[in-house]
């Protein structure tokens, strides 16, 4: 399958980055502006969210009802988060329509107008998503062990809390706007039916007044790490583990990558074995790669029922130990097979596209073609997991649970009660 | 892009999408059979069945079904429902005879007893594990309170207690009551090459014996109503509504579908404006669920329960309006634009265009290309909405709430 990657950097610091897939009908773009969360003062948690809610409610010429009604006229599907370095805006459409749809995009990023009369329904929109978070069990263990891991500014989630967002005023958006939003470090990334050298015209006549603002700085909180029960009256117990990994940057990432897809690639994987095909102790059991800029993590999932907890997170846990021990060949040769297979149907997808040469670009400041990315696949062999398995043994690990009873846990010499 | 059909001599249909530009093939076992076909006494076994399929034929163990599947670098799943069950794996082109293969071999399951106490230990951990999750069994209850005694009113998953009652003789007389090649099709789209296909699943399928299983498609009595659930511990509330809606072989289906989007789409329509650009609820919006026979449409509503009350006279309120004032052609025109964007964005996925072939069969045995589809939503018009609208009163519906408010009342 060819694959062209073309970029272009601009005056002003955008880089647009893009492939085109002359096979399809449509086109998307995945916008990254470096205003994310972890740019939140303490007082201000859920700012990034705030501002990236307010951009939306009136720009450029339109009010809040013609902006979304201008982006269902040329049928785009949008979306928008904020994150922890960036806040994203995506779209897919119709190819035709993708110059128009920046068109708008360009007005929320440069000449938001926002209107004070739309600040308290933003302000409860922003609630209604810190409130979300409560249901949802799996993620607010999760959500607990990435703050555990990586401390409280890499690991946080960009809600905030109802009294920090309560205390935002339309000034702190102006002022968070006014530093962050910027081009300098913005990516558009563009996938689908497109012609560059006409979108780069484009893009940089949108964006050509935009000017550079100084870099913030940026400040870390240590991680906590440790072993942490939350008690809930759940009919499972939810339990989220952490190690240490490698960030998506680092020349062992295709090694740690290939060994956790041993762990928990497919069906055959180690984990829907050991965990759910013989035990049958849980629905859902995982295990994923975690990327930060300049670190990682592994994280693992399980929900099981209360009574058979301690045997999931014991069998969990062994699973990860042994594999300090090695990868088999076979388990290698699928590996390759589901990881070439998932490259291929993520072709089919321009809004997939968009969002991972986004990443790639964020991460490394380039793109990894897929020829590239195979050749790593295509290299890697038991031997050389192996060894990155031997000096990287999965070890000091974090875990929250969440459920009614907390559950014992020796590994690291701690046993594991309320924090 | 090509449409090829055959049907085997024992019944069984094969219908294929085949695009000799595509990257990735996707097949599916697509079969009429659900919830609705079980009886009380062994509620959950078409879905307990579905696990079953992958634990093994007399040719292949449970792990090995799954080391293929792998192997072959598939993405592979299956599903339950109402009245269907979907067995699918995508795969690079390469590998069409051997997914063919597998996937005709495990339709043939042995249901053995260890894999079979095993895998019930994994069904019993799903039904908790969407104990947990919001709507907290709110859907299972709308379906029943909303179907009444007929047979969509019946749970997919079933309960610990009919799920623990089970037995391999008990699914294995349910299996050979449902899974006649008649009542199967398979599907397929992407790059395929068709003739292959045929030969391949006559010789793998061929043998199946064909008999002719039954299901009542008779019209569902709809109620009506108001149920609150207590969930002292949930944080949220959550708001269902069922009304009655068209069924699989209404052709108003089709203007029903772009209603349901004017109205309740999760971006700009009715529900978005009224609650969630306003963040009066976290989540809002509506959907048609189609049956042979029977249809409904869902509103849901999730917000604070503080908020619960207020949000229920407002959703009332709004669909009162919209029955009095109808809506209006600009609205028709936006919700057109964003279909036409989001069937071309689906065709461009094989495993979406499998799905919507595999899905067409089950409800009505017919085909329609991507143009065709295309067409149809795009030919709606302002009068085929009112006729809707009018046909299937929102207003007139089953309204289940579940969370921590005690005291919440249907709105006047």
């Amino acid at each position: 399958m060819e694959q062209q990657i073309f970029h272009h950097t601009y005056e002003n610091g955008i880089t647009l980055v893009a492939q085109p897939m002359p096979w399809l009908e449509s086109a998307a773009f995945s916008i990254a502006v470096p205003a994310g969360c972890r740019y939140d003062a303490l007082s201000q948690r859920g700012i990034a969210n705030f501002v990236c809610e307010m951009v939306q409610r009136g720009c450029g010429d339109l009010n809040s009802r013609e902006f979304i009604e201008a982006l269902e006229s040329l049928g785009v599907d949008y979306s928008s988060s904020a994150s922890l370095y960036n806040t994203n805006f995506g779209g897919a459409m119709q190819a035709a329509q993708l110059h128009d749809a920046l068109r708008i995009y360009a007005d929320v990023l440069q000449r938001p107008a926002f209107p004070e009369d739309q600040l308290e329904d933003g302000r409860l929109v922003c609630f209604q998503e810190i409130a979300s978070l409560g249901d949802d069990l799996a993620q607010r263990a999760l959500q607990k062990l990435r703050t555990n891991f990586y401390g409280s500014i890499d690991g946080r989630n960009c809600e905030g809390t109802l009294e920090t967002v309560q205390s935002i005023t339309l000034d702190d958006i102006r002022n968070f706007y006014d530093r962050h939003y910027r081009p300098n470090g913005l990516i558009i990334a563009c996938a689908g039916k497109l012609e560059f050298d006409s979108l780069k015209a484009h893009v940089g006549e949108l964006f050509q007044n935009w000017h550079p603002k100084p870099d913030p700085t940026v400040t870390t909180e240590p991680a906590t790490h440790g072993v942490e029960h939350i008690v809930h009256e759940s009919e499972q117990t939810h339990i989220a583990i952490a190690y240490p990994g490698v960030p998506y940057s680092h020349e062992n990432y295709y090694l740690n990558r290939g060994a956790i897809g041993v762990l928990s690639g497919g069906m055959s994987s180690r984990l829907f074995t050991e965990v759910r095909e013989k035990r049958g102790l849980c629905y859902t059991v995982f295990a994923s790669c975690h990327t930060l800029k300049d670190k990682g993590a592994v994280l693992c999932y399980s929900g099981t029922t209360n009574e058979r907890a301690q045997e999931t997170l014991d069998v969990i846990i062994e699973e990860l130990q042994k594999m300090a021990l090695g990868i088999k060949e076979d388990e290698l040769r699928r590996l390759k097979v589901q990881i070439r297979s998932g490259m291929v149907m993520q072709q089919e997808s321009c809004r997939g596209r968009a969002g991972s040469i986004a990443g790639d670009w964020f991460h490394l400041g380039r793109v990894r073609t897929l020829d590239e990315v195979n050749q790593k696949i295509n290299e890697l062999t038991v031997e050389s997991i192996n060894e990155y398995l031997a000096a990287n043994p999965p070890q000091s690990f974090d875990i929250v649970t969440l459920g009614p009873q907390p559950l014992e846990f020796e590994a690291n010499g701690i046993s594991a009660t309320q924090a | 892009m090509e449409y090829r059909q055959h049907r085997l001599k024992n019944g069984l249909n094969i219908l294929a999408e085949c695009n000799p530009q595509a990257y990735t093939s996707a097949f599916g076992f697509f079969v009429r059979t659900g919830a609705r076909d079980e009886t009380s006494e062994i509620s959950g076994v078409s879905h307990f069945l579905e696990h079953m399929v992958f634990k093994g034929t007399p040719n292949r163990s449970a792990a090995q079904v799954n080391l293929e599947l792998d192997e072959m670098g598939s993405s592979s799943n299956a599903r339950t429902g109402e009245e269907s069950t979907i067995y699918h794996a995508a795969v690079l082109p390469e590998f069409q005879g051997q997914v063919v293969e597998l996937l005709s071999d495990i339709m043939r399951p042995s249901l053995r007893i260890d894999d079979f106490e095993t895998e019930k230990q994994v069904i019993i951990e799903e039904i908790k594990m969407y104990d947990d999750q919001p709507p907290y069994g709110g859907y299972e209850r709308m379906m029943s309170e909303f179907f009444g005694n007929h047979p969509l009113g019946q749970s997919v998953l079933g309960t610990v207690d009919s799920v623990s009652g089970l037995t391999p003789e008990s699914m294995m007389s349910y299996f050979k009551e449902r899974y006649s090649p008649s009542n199967i099709c398979f599907a397929g789209a992407g790059k395929i090459d068709f003739d292959k296909l045929v030969e391949d699943l006559d010789q793998h399928c061929g043998a199946w014996t064909p008999f002719s299983p039954e299901r009542s498609t008779k019209p569902a009595d709809y109620r009506t109503g108001f149920v609150s659930m207590h969930k002292p511990n949930s944080h949220q509330q959550y708001i269902l509504q069922m009304a009655a809606g068209p069924s699989s072989e209404q052709e108003i289906r089709f203007a029903t579908a772009v209603m349901s989007s004017i109205i309740g789409d999760d971006s700009g329509s009715r529900l978005y404006w009224e609650f969630l650009d306003s963040g009066l609820a976290e989540s809002a919006g509506m959907g048609g669920y189609d049956y042979q026979g029977s249809g409904a449409i869902m509103s849901f509503i999730c917000c604070s329960p503080e908020q619960a009350q207020e949000n229920l006279g407002r959703l009332a309120k709004l669909q009162q309006k919209i029955r009095k004032e109808g809506i209006t052609q600009k609205e028709l025109n936006l919700a057109k634009r964003k279909i036409a964007s989001h069937i071309v964005l689906a065709s461009e996925r094989t495993n979406s265009r499998m799905f919507s072939i595999g899905a067409q069969w089950l409800s009505e045995e017919s085909f329609k290309t991507v143009a065709e589809i295309a067409a149809i939503y795009e030919s709606v018009t302002l009068d085929q909405i009112h006729e809707a609208l009018e046909a299937f009163p929102l207003d007139q519906n089953m309204t289940v709430t579940v969370g921590p408010c005690e005291n919440l009342a249907a709105p006047n």
